[in-house]
């Protein structure tokens, strides 16, 4: 080997590592939702000392503190992970889809119909696996028809799309605020929370935290085909994308997710439609990097918010819908401002 | 090297009658230039040619291979579009958007190699856009965003070129370069096919000319022999006066 080209295969090697460079950040964000985690699951109620968390983890420590962890607090904060992460992968995919930037999961009704659902349900009085199932159904029920709909006998375009899921969405809207109206008193609050977001409800959070580490898999290789959808379809057919298939996928995962997050925690707002772009402005817009960062930041986001929720006005509970804005709105505006 | 052949080929424009079914054939080192009047169908031909826009009846062909019979991928690793809209809905940087060009030869879980940074990077020096790679997209002028769209043609580097009017939004010397470019791609052997709406561009460097009238009618070949005033005029509904320069014909309204 020669100078040059020991010095070419060095560049080369060297290539090789900068290409992942760039994925670097999801290292960090995955430390804080680990860091996210473990604060949902030592603060509460009943604070745990890290000595005493560690020696939990290790299999020690007390009974009351292996229960509090591991069957009442570990749960909800995973569920809380997997619905932050699957509500932020959401959103970024409609908003490419739709190639609308405003675009967040439930601009196209998912979550209208998974409201009436559960409110139906729950005015039935039935249990919290019924409520689950009638909330999944209805939010399935809303995508085939937005999907029928916008199909019907013409071409199909985002806008064509995005306004069918919005008269729709509006359509769900009066329905629930007819619930309300005529549901009996006892039940408005926890009608109310649901609708706010509230993962006192979720029951277990395998479903979802599955679904969100398949679905990160799953986008790695379409990362790239998103990034050049984002440049318009007629570009993307150019460049070899099979536009259509690649949308419809988009279009049922991202209902999917959605779905499924509202089915484990209710409506909450804000995530979706603010980590994406928060991403974005930091990450800049590669899919393949900002997809999987969505998963991290928007689960670390909600643990952390759900976390607050649990203990601002303890023994009482806020929604978390309105820790995630709270926290959100102040942090996305300051990006923004900073950005050029 | 790849030949694009239409056969009985009629595009599909909405109300429109059939016209006359093309059969043509383009071959690598010709340089085609579409000319006609708006709303003759030219943006909707060259689409057709790329496989984007069904045609009515007929079939385009690579290499004796049916565009139907392909797949998308398989058509954008031969022939490259350049469009004359653009979506910049997300921001992107120059250098990003030249590189999406190498999307058609790369598996899904590949990503972009050094080699792949370097023919971006080559394409961006050589439309004189190297100082903006940091930019985003969006700040850029529309002569800029349209270099920017060649070099994403040219990063994929294609053995088909469909221009759809590429001097579009160009200054006059930025104008030459584009035309200069494209020839050199005809001279490297491969299949240039343009829109244009300049008719001196037209004349200078197209060697096969394809004029579409607005009824669907069309006639085509070498440029010497469709470049005459008479058919020109007819074409645009506008008198012309023409003069010789530099031995090529030069058209003016009159």
């Amino acid at each position: 080997m020669n100078a040059a080209e020991a010095v070419a295969h060095r560049a080369s090697a060297s290539m090789a590592i900068s290409a992942w460079r760039p994925f670097l950040p999801l290292v960090w964000l995955a430390l804080l939702g680990l860091l996210a985690l473990m604060m949902a699951v030592a603060i509460g109620s009943v604070t745990i000392a890290p000595g005493e968390f560690w020696a939990v983890i290790l299999g020690e420590g007390s009974e009351l503190h292996r229960t509090l962890i591991f069957e009442l607090r570990a749960p909800r904060a995973l569920a809380g992970f997997a619905t932050g992460g699957l509500l932020a992968v959401a959103g970024a995919l409609m908003q490419i889809l739709l190639r609308n930037p405003l675009a967040d999961p439930y601009v196209l009704g998912v979550s209208g119909g998974a409201s009436v659902g559960a409110l139906a349900a729950m005015l039935a009085g039935t249990g919290t696996a019924v409520l689950s199932g009638s909330a999944f159904a209805g939010a399935l029920l809303s995508t085939f028809l937005v999907f029928g709909l916008a199909h019907g006998t013409g071409s199909w375009t985002p806008a064509r799309l995005l306004l069918t899921g919005i008269v729709v969405a509006s359509g769900w809207g009066a329905v629930i605020t007819l619930m309300l109206a005529i549901g009996p008193t006892d039940k408005l609050p926890g009608m109310l929370y649901w609708l706010m977001g509230d993962l006192t409800y979720a029951q277990t959070p395998w479903p979802a935290l599955i679904t969100l580490a398949l679905v990160c898999l799953l986008v790695i290789p379409l990362g790239r085909s998103l990034n050049v959808l984002a440049r318009g379809p007629l570009q993307a057919a150019a460049l070899g994308v099979a536009v259509r298939p690649l949308e419809w996928t988009i279009y049922v995962l991202a209902s999917l997710l959605t779905a499924l997050a509202v089915t484990t925690a209710g409506s909450i707002g804000f995530v979706g439609l603010v980590v994406p772009h928060m991403l974005r402005l930091v990450l800049g817009n590669d899919q393949r990097l900002i997809l999987p960062a969505c998963a991290l930041a928007g689960g670390a986001l909600l643990t952390l918010a759900d976390t607050l929720a649990r203990i601002v006005i303890a023994p009482e509970q806020l929604p978390v819908g309105v820790i995630t804005a709270l926290l959100g709105v102040p942090t996305f505006l300051v990006l923004l401002y900073r950005s050029r | 090297m790849a030949v694009l052949e239409t056969r009985e080929l009629i595009i599909d424009i909405p109300e429109r009658a059939d016209g006359r079914p093309l059969s043509l054939r383009m071959e690598p080192g010709q340089t085609w230039g579409i000319l006609g009047p708006n709303g003759a169908g030219k943006s909707t031909l060259l689409h057709t040619l790329g496989g984007l826009n069904r045609p009515r009846s007929g079939e385009v062909r690579i290499d004796d291979t049916p565009l139907r019979q392909m797949r998308r991928s398989t058509i954008a690793r031969q022939l490259g579009l350049v469009f004359q809209e653009r979506q910049d809905g997300f921001p992107a940087t120059v250098l990003e958007t030249a590189l999406i060009g190498r999307h058609p030869f790369l598996s899904p879980w590949q990503l972009e190699g050094g080699d792949d940074l370097e023919m971006a990077e080559k394409a961006l020096e050589r439309l004189e856009l190297s100082d903006l790679a940091d930019r985003s997209v969006s700040t850029l002028s529309g002569g800029e965003r349209q270099r920017v769209a060649l070099a994403t043609a040219l990063t994929q580097s294609p053995s088909i070129w469909l221009a759809d009017e590429p001097t579009n939004h160009l200054d006059l010397r930025h104008q030459v370069a584009v035309m200069e470019l494209l020839s050199e791609q005809a001279r490297a052997g491969h299949t240039v096919v343009m829109c244009l709406h300049d008719l001196n561009l037209a004349a200078r460097w197209c060697d096969h000319l394809l004029l579409l009238y607005p009824d669907g009618e069309a006639c085509w070949g070498e440029a010497e022999s469709m470049l005459k005033p008479k058919a020109l005029e007819q074409l645009y509904g506008q008198p012309l006066t023409w003069a010789e320069v530099d031995g090529a014909p030069v058209f003016v309204p009159s």
